[in-house]
């Protein structure tokens, strides 16, 4: 029981993770509330919502698919927020990963297994080199990684389209699909007769791989430190430009990974008729696990559920899945907004420094 | 008896959880000059700002009259009659003097309702001539001298129509000339009707000029005097609650060889001010050269450059034999120069982060604590932690807990114990023991000599005169980026002399500074 607390609390007080259930739990009564207000058939569609993943074994294998990508740009984002900047670019590394993932898959011939593992360490390393950009920008000229990271979502998503359309589509198709992928290229299920892929347990090896990274290695140290007061960092004699770089080219190998892994575990072909934008995703799965990699499978759990349960009960009934965006709206407001926190903890010390003196006076 | 100002058991506590008033009566009579004494951290300054509105009381009341009143901002003081002049003054630069002190309160022409300049620059001569603080109103703050910006403060709180003026450590920016001045000032403003509450923690002051004297320590209030009926060694007791040991032993030791050489050093700032005039000087083994200076005249700079925090315009920096000049912080470390940072809460800790990685920050690389693949030995790690807390006594419940939760003392604590465990040969020390508890300071100083003893080499910047004087073996003095001054033997000199030489009233010679160089 106390190893079990410890993990949820350690390094940091318990305050925290409290705010974090609270607006887990918040947003889920929000979202009852909400389907009361707007259902015809409100108990109907609440039991869809909550139970979905129970009521069919499909959804159930759909929950672990959806946590799949959303754990990639999570454990990202986890890197980028270590550091206290706030670049989205895991965007761009996630979806040019998928297309070069395509390309590999579809023009080149090597033994399965090899094939896919080749793709996500290709399409790592160009994730990588696009999730350096916004850092080199901002080292370079102070441009706000926020923004450049933004603008160049745009600049890749249209560069990884273009590809796409004109070098791999296929004309024999009569939508937007690219080439079939080669077969060797296609990750094994892990359950048969569900779409449920190797690449489930993929992500949860990387999911142990940053965390030891992060807290276990001298590099993550440095990410650490550097966050925390980055003028501290170079007067302790940390590279901190470097820090910055590498911390930066990991967390866009892992959006790029994670789009090779989607695309070789998910689908047959690109299909992908717009940008997914997992990233958005992330910053509420790192955000849930408190920049902390270890957290990634729970928040990407619950965030996963929220999504299916959303989409069932919209199939089923007069809610429409948009809703969900509500949902994921308060709990980034409530996560936040640190003032709860501090008010909390304030509250309580003060309480507490008062009694001591009075104490003390006597 | 008629109290203009008086506080009933006021607390505050800070978000942060710093308990820096604890239940406070404090009480001021209308027309005197009134000191508020403390170490660093007792909580005058808080106090103060809860008087003049910046900070909410916590608990209890402030009576102003003997009546309660709620201060909600700077404006509530000022509208009852409370003025304050900040450690760090609040002016703008680019304006002009007169234009300062009408700010926010400007005289306008009657026909346009513009903004009235000649007005502005009339009401300032006419101020400074009646309360006696000269000043020159037509020029731009940023040429004026720190002392005149200060009575600039003064004379804005004035027109301002205070009736109580609180100074905070006015005094800590002057030389003792410029102190002088000041207290003539002061008294004067006293005859005129006005009441002073004066912050200081250096006790001459206190009994040259204050009627009363109220003394802090630890948040709480100990008690007040008349001046008159005490004498130093009760108050300084009562600041410290024990008795204070006012020397610091000091075994005899001839400097060995040169460590340190800063050769025509030279720097210029952002905004193309010099602050860095060809410094030129040797700092020995076993020796502590201490850098004496009004504040803001290079001495930061000069440290930042030899640590590798900065890049210089021009000259050289040896340590030992190797030249550091404009490398990185990283490596001015590994060729043996640690650095304690004049401001710990930005740059010498990272405050989010615990005591451990605070401790270790500049040796996680080593072999003993992390392995040739780059894992951390975490177990080593907390061990290595642990003694050093112990070692250092550092007061925490355990080296997990974030640097931001430790008082003043123990923060810096902190720090030495990083950088006196570093391995180096040469110590740049900044404001060693600025806002830190006596118990602290003393063990703080007593760490510096032991360090001396042990053959480094130690350069020690503070703004504390009196500190760097008990500490140093020698001295250079720093005015407006140069060295005006170097006195081989740091007992033989006065402050008063020292005071000359900080104002740029005096120089030496250049073959007298060119002794600094050991050559």
């Amino acid at each position: 029981m106390n190893s079990i607390k410890r993990f949820f609390t350690d390094r940091e007080s318990l305050a925290p993770a409290l705010v974090t259930l609270f607006a887990g739990l918040f947003s889920l009564l929000a979202g009852i509330v909400l389907i009361f207000i707007v259902s015809k058939n409100p108990v109907q569609s609440v039991r869809n919502f909550l139970l979905a993943p129970f009521l069919r074994s499909y959804n159930f294998y759909y929950l672990l698919i959806v946590m799949v990508p959303i754990t990639f740009t999570g454990l990202a984002l986890c890197i980028v927020y270590q550091l206290r900047y706030m670049s989205l670019i895991v965007d761009a590394s996630f979806y040019t990963g998928a297309v070069v993932a395509t390309a590999l898959g579809t023009l080149i011939s090597l033994p399965s297994g090899v094939h896919p593992a080749v793709a996500m360490i290709a399409a790592g390393i160009v994730g990588g080199l696009i999730g350096l950009l916004p850092a080199i920008l901002k080292i370079r000229w102070r441009a706000n990684e926020l923004v450049s990271s933004l603008m160049l979502n745009y600049v890749f998503y249209f560069l990884g389209s273009f590809v796409i359309l004109y070098y791999l589509r296929d004309r024999s198709q009569t939508i937007l699909s690219s080439l079939p992928f080669k077969k060797t290229f296609l990750l094994p299920r892990l359950v048969a007769n569900t779409q449920l892929h190797v690449g489930f347990l993929i992500a949860a090896g990387f999911v142990v791989l940053v965390s030891i990274f992060l807290y276990r290695t001298r590099w993550g140290y440095e990410i650490r430190l550097t966050g925390a007061n980055p003028r501290f960092a170079m007067y302790a004699g940390i590279p901190v430009t470097s820090v910055i770089l590498y911390a930066h080219f990991i967390s866009g190998f892992l959006g790029g990974v994670g789009g090779a892994v989607e695309m070789s575990g998910l689908y047959r072909a690109f299909i992908w008729q717009m940008n997914p934008s997992y990233a958005w995703d992330g910053v509420i799965v790192a955000m849930l696990a408190r920049r902390n990699p270890k957290f990634v499978p729970l928040s990407a759990l619950f965030f996963a559920y929220l999504r299916v349960g959303a989409d069932f009960m919209s199939r089923r009934g007069d809610v429409a899945f948009e809703f969900i965006t509500l949902l994921q709206g308060l709990i980034i407001l409530i996560l936040a907004s640190d003032r709860i926190v501090n008010y909390f903890r304030e509250r309580q010390l003060r309480k507490q420094l008062l009694k001591n003196s009075r104490r003390e006076s006597r | 008896m008629n109290y203009i100002v008086r506080t009933e058991k006021l607390s505050k506590i800070y978000p942060n959880g710093t308990f820096a008033n604890k239940s406070v009566d404090f009480a001021v009579m209308e027309g005197e000059i009134h000191g508020l004494v403390g170490e660093n951290g007792a909580g005058k300054t808080t106090l103060m700002k809860m008087l003049y509105g910046e900070e909410q009381p916590s608990q209890g009341s402030i009576l102003i009259d003997e009546k309660p009143v709620s201060l909600a901002s700077e404006f509530d003081a000022i509208k009852a009659g409370i003025g304050m002049v900040h450690q760090h003054f609040m002016l703008v630069p680019s304006l002009t003097a007169a234009e300062n002190l009408v700010l926010g309160k400007e005289p306008k022409r009657k026909r346009t309702r513009t903004f009235d300049l000649a007005a502005a620059v009339s009401i300032t001569e006419e101020l400074s001539k009646h309360y006696n603080l000269p000043v020159f109103a037509k020029a731009r703050v940023a040429d004026l001298s720190v002392s005149m910006r200060q009575k600039l403060e003064i004379l804005k709180a004035l027109y301002r129509g205070a009736r109580i003026l609180i100074l905070d450590e006015p005094t800590a920016v002057l030389t003792p000339q410029e102190t002088e001045e000041l207290f003539v000032e002061l008294k004067t403003l006293k005859q005129q009707g006005k009441t002073i509450i004066f912050i200081s923690h250096k006790l001459k002051e206190i009994f040259n000029l204050c009627d009363r004297v109220t003394v802090m320590r630890d948040g709480r209030m100990i008690a007040t005097h008349n001046v008159a009926d005490v004498d130093v060694h009760q108050i300084s007791n009562e600041m410290v609650g024990r008795e204070v040991r006012f020397e610091i032993a000091r075994p005899p030791m001839a400097p060995g060889e040169p460590a340190l050489r800063v050769r025509e050093l030279s720097y210029v700032d952002d905004f193309a001010i010099p602050k860095l005039k060809h410094v030129s000087f040797t700092l020995r083994r076993n020796e502590i050269l201490g850098v004496v200076g009004v504040d803001g005249n290079g001495q930061t700079e000069l440290v930042e450059i030899i640590t590798g925090n900065e890049k210089a315009l021009s000259g050289k920096v040896f340590a030992y034999s190797t030249e550091v000049t404009n490398r990185s912080a990283g490596f001015v470390r590994r060729c043996g120069i640690a650095h304690i940072a004049e401001d710990r809460m930005t740059v010498g800790t990272a405050l989010p982060a615990s005591i451990e990685q605070n401790l270790l920050a500049d040796r996680y690389r080593n072999r003993q604590f992390s392995t040739r693949a780059g894992f951390l030995r975490s177990r080593e790690m907390a061990a290595y932690a642990g003694r050093l807390v112990h070692e250092y006594d550092i007061r925490c419940n355990s080296a997990n807990q974030p640097v931001a939760s430790l008082s003043g003392g123990n923060m810096q604590k902190v720090v030495v114990a990083r950088e006196f465990t570093a391995n180096a040969s040469i110590l740049v020390i900044s404001e060693p023991t600025r806002g830190v508890d006596i118990g602290a300071i003393e063990y703080i100083h007593t760490k510096i000599m032991e360090m001396r003893s042990a053959g480094k080499a130690i350069l020690l910047v503070s703004s504390d005169l009196q500190e760097v004087m008990a500490l140093s073996d020698s001295l250079i003095v720093m005015h407006e980026g140069e060295i005006v001054a170097y006195f081989p033997d740091a007992a033989a000199v006065t402050d008063k002399e020292l005071g000359l030489y900080m104002l740029g009233i005096k120089r030496q010679s250049d073959e007298e500074l060119r002794k600094v160089l050991h050559e």
